[in-house]
């Protein structure tokens, strides 16, 4: 559920003329084959994970985890595929997370507008009651909000979700933004007001165009978090027409279906999505994060 | 839980303050309410109402059927009394051990390595790649990552075939299913999916340093060690604490990988309050129950977000001389 701001552009100081002892010391090699011992433990899970996506339950009975697979066997892929359906489970997950990252970065819009350029009153005792809202245990919240669910027929729809998720992510992105807000210039402000332009078309005309940038990284981040969330779905969510991709993987938990090849399959379908929009969405947050910093 | 970044770092920008608003200005900026309307209803049908509700079930016995019947505070009470809810906490410590201490350290120190010996004395994408390593579990969903791990763990699972392969046949073991191993073994995968975090977070803060002070302490004869402390640790101190608060409250709200894992077995041996909470809600039925659980870990969370933002607060202060 941790995703963070990842510059795609590692922060390496340009080659300088270094009359350094170390640099051609041993000591630099002995460091690097440490720490690229250390990153390979961090792959052997994913390593382990394909290995046994394509072999057949036969074969890993015969040969084991550890074996190569006697042949490029699919049919686990498929299976999860066409059991859980999982364009179905995609489309849901997508509708959520995307629905979710549009509206919790309007919501956050125009809360931080209020707080962070209206500058109303006791604004910061607001700005730290949503930094608080977006700490707390969702379990505190989630029996209310799945028993009142229930009642206005929302529950085991995608909606509840969706509003819920809204709230919560705009928790966050509004105290985010109301900081970012107030830091926004006056002068642009203010020769917009002498221009005669009302607070809705400054909104849309001044603040929005400046901050498409810290938008953006908001709004894939708001994204990412909701693709990856559990409790909530999974208690507001309850048939297969309605799961979202974590959620359908652990409700087959221990089935029947599930032999150790068909739960790799499962997992390794249920991670590209995730690898993909991180690979998508780096160039954009490292653009955000410099185009926020250059300020 | 959401993890944050160092953008939130910055607490919403001190105004200069203005001249005592003239009447037409106030009148100005109350029209600014209507902007957060939307917001402040959704945030109270959302958050407000339901943790006002929470806190109401907790002074109830309830099953989810029927009406609630008042019991004042003797969830709370039994509570006091409950050896899970006790073990449920002792994890929990173990969970900020292996979510916020080890993280951070060994954060700092690959941070510091990536940065400052394999980005300097070899190519600059040898550290993206290694970083990019220790970053990937960082963005899946924690609970396929959870499921992956699971069967790694199994009796017959991958860990146990690795160690036959390797000659320590005779270390097999139920790792997940033995009340002995299953909590290291979580706290283990608990430090795999938190580690590039803080690596990340802290990279990125060490292009804020002055490479000239490290350049003046190199002229000086200060070897790694020295620089890592005299500078990368005080001038990096600022997101130290934003990972620390965030991996602390991520470590209270730990759910999906307990759940993937062991759901909170064997014997409670990995309960924690969230999972605690939600099997007393879901499972038992005993509304009341988890509410008080929940409310528990809620003022727990509220005095530790408190806690934390108190000393940020105070070391800023001092850093500006007072």
């Amino acid at each position: 559920m941790a995703v963070t701001l990842t510059p795609s552009k590692v922060p390496v100081t340009p080659a300088r003329p270094v009359r350094d002892r170390h640099h051609r010391g041993v000591s630099r090699w002995v460091v690097l084959a440490l720490v690229t011992l250390g990153a390979l433990v961090m792959l052997v899970p994913f390593a382990f994970m394909l290995l046994n996506a394509f072999k057949s339950p036969g074969d890993y009975s015969s040969g084991g985890p550890l074996s190569w697979p006697t042949e490029f066997y699919t049919k686990g892929l498929r299976t999860y595929w066409t059991e859980v359906n999982f364009p179905l489970k995609f489309w849901n997950s997508a509708v959520i997370a995307g629905s979710v990252a549009v509206l919790g970065v309007a919501v956050s819009l125009l809360n931080a507008y209020a707080l962070g350029i209206g500058r109303v009153r006791g604004r910061l005792w607001i700005v730290g009651l949503f930094l608080l809202a977006n700490m707390l245990p969702q379990e505190a919240l989630i029996y209310p909000l799945y028993y009142v669910a229930k009642q206005v027929g929302l529950y085991n729809t995608q909606l509840s979700v969706i509003i819920i998720f809204t709230v919560i992510q705009s928790a966050f992105g509004t105290y985010l933004l109301a900081s970012v807000m107030g830091t926004f210039p006056r002068s642009l402000l203010e020769a917009a007001a002498l221009d005669g332009a009302g607070k809705w078309t400054v909104l849309w005309r001044v603040v929005f165009p400046n901050l498409r940038p810290t938008l953006a990284v908001l709004l894939i981040f708001f994204f990412i978090w909701t693709w990856n969330e559990f409790l909530i779905p999974l208690v507001m969510l309850i048939d297969n027409q309605t799961q979202t991709i974590p959620v359908a993987l652990a409700s087959l938990q221990g089935d029947r279906l599930m032999d150790a090849p068909t739960t790799n399959a499962g997992a390794l379908i249920s991670l590209v999505p995730a690898i993909l929009f991180f690979l998508i969405f780096q160039r954009t947050l490292a653009r955000g994060i410099t185009a926020g910093a250059e300020k | 839980m959401a993890v944050s970044e160092t953008v939130a770092a910055t607490p919403p920008a001190a105004t200069p303050t203005p001249p005592a608003p003239s009447r037409r200005r106030r009148g100005r900026n109350a029209a600014y309410w209507l902007y957060l309307l939307p917001g402040a209803v959704l945030f109270l049908l959302v958050i407000g109402a339901p943790l006002v509700g929470t806190l109401y079930l907790s002074l109830t016995k309830w099953s989810g059927i029927g009406d609630p019947r008042w019991v004042g505070l003797d969830n709370y009470q039994q509570l006091l009394q409950d050896d899970v809810f006790w073990a449920s906490f002792r994890n929990t410590v173990w969970m900020l051990v292996a979510m916020v201490v080890v993280p951070t350290v060994l954060g700092l120190l690959l941070a510091a390595v990536l940065f400052d010996v394999i980005g300097r004395r070899f190519k600059p994408r040898t550290a993206a790649a290694l970083r990019a390593a220790f970053y990937l579990p960082q963005v899946l969903p924690v609970v396929v990552a959870g499921i992956v791990w699971g069967w790694i763990l199994r009796p017959d699972g991958a860990f146990n075939s690795l160690l036959d392969a390797v000659g320590l046949g005779a270390l097999r073991h139920d790792w997940l299913g033995d009340p002995g191993t299953a909590l290291p073994a979580v706290m283990a995968v608990m430090i795999w999916v938190q580690i590039g975090y803080p690596v990340v977070v802290f990279m990125a803060a060490l292009q804020r340093v002055d490479p000239e002070l490290y350049e003046a302490a190199e002229v000086d004869g200060a070897n790694w060690l020295h620089r890592f402390r005299a500078i990368t640790l005080p001038q990096i101190r600022p997101e130290t604490f934003v990972v620390a608060l965030t991996c602390t409250i991520a470590a209270l709200k730990v759910f999906g990988p307990i759940f993937a894992l062991t759901r909170g077995g064997p014997d409670n041996a990995t309960n924690v309050p969230s999972y605690f909470a939600y099997y007393t809600f879901f499972k038992k039925l005993q509304v009341g129950y988890g509410s008080a659980i929940s409310m528990v870990l809620t003022l727990i969370i509220v005095v530790v977000a408190g806690i934390f933002i108190w000393m940020q607060a105070r070391s800023e202060r001092r850093d500006r001389g007072f």
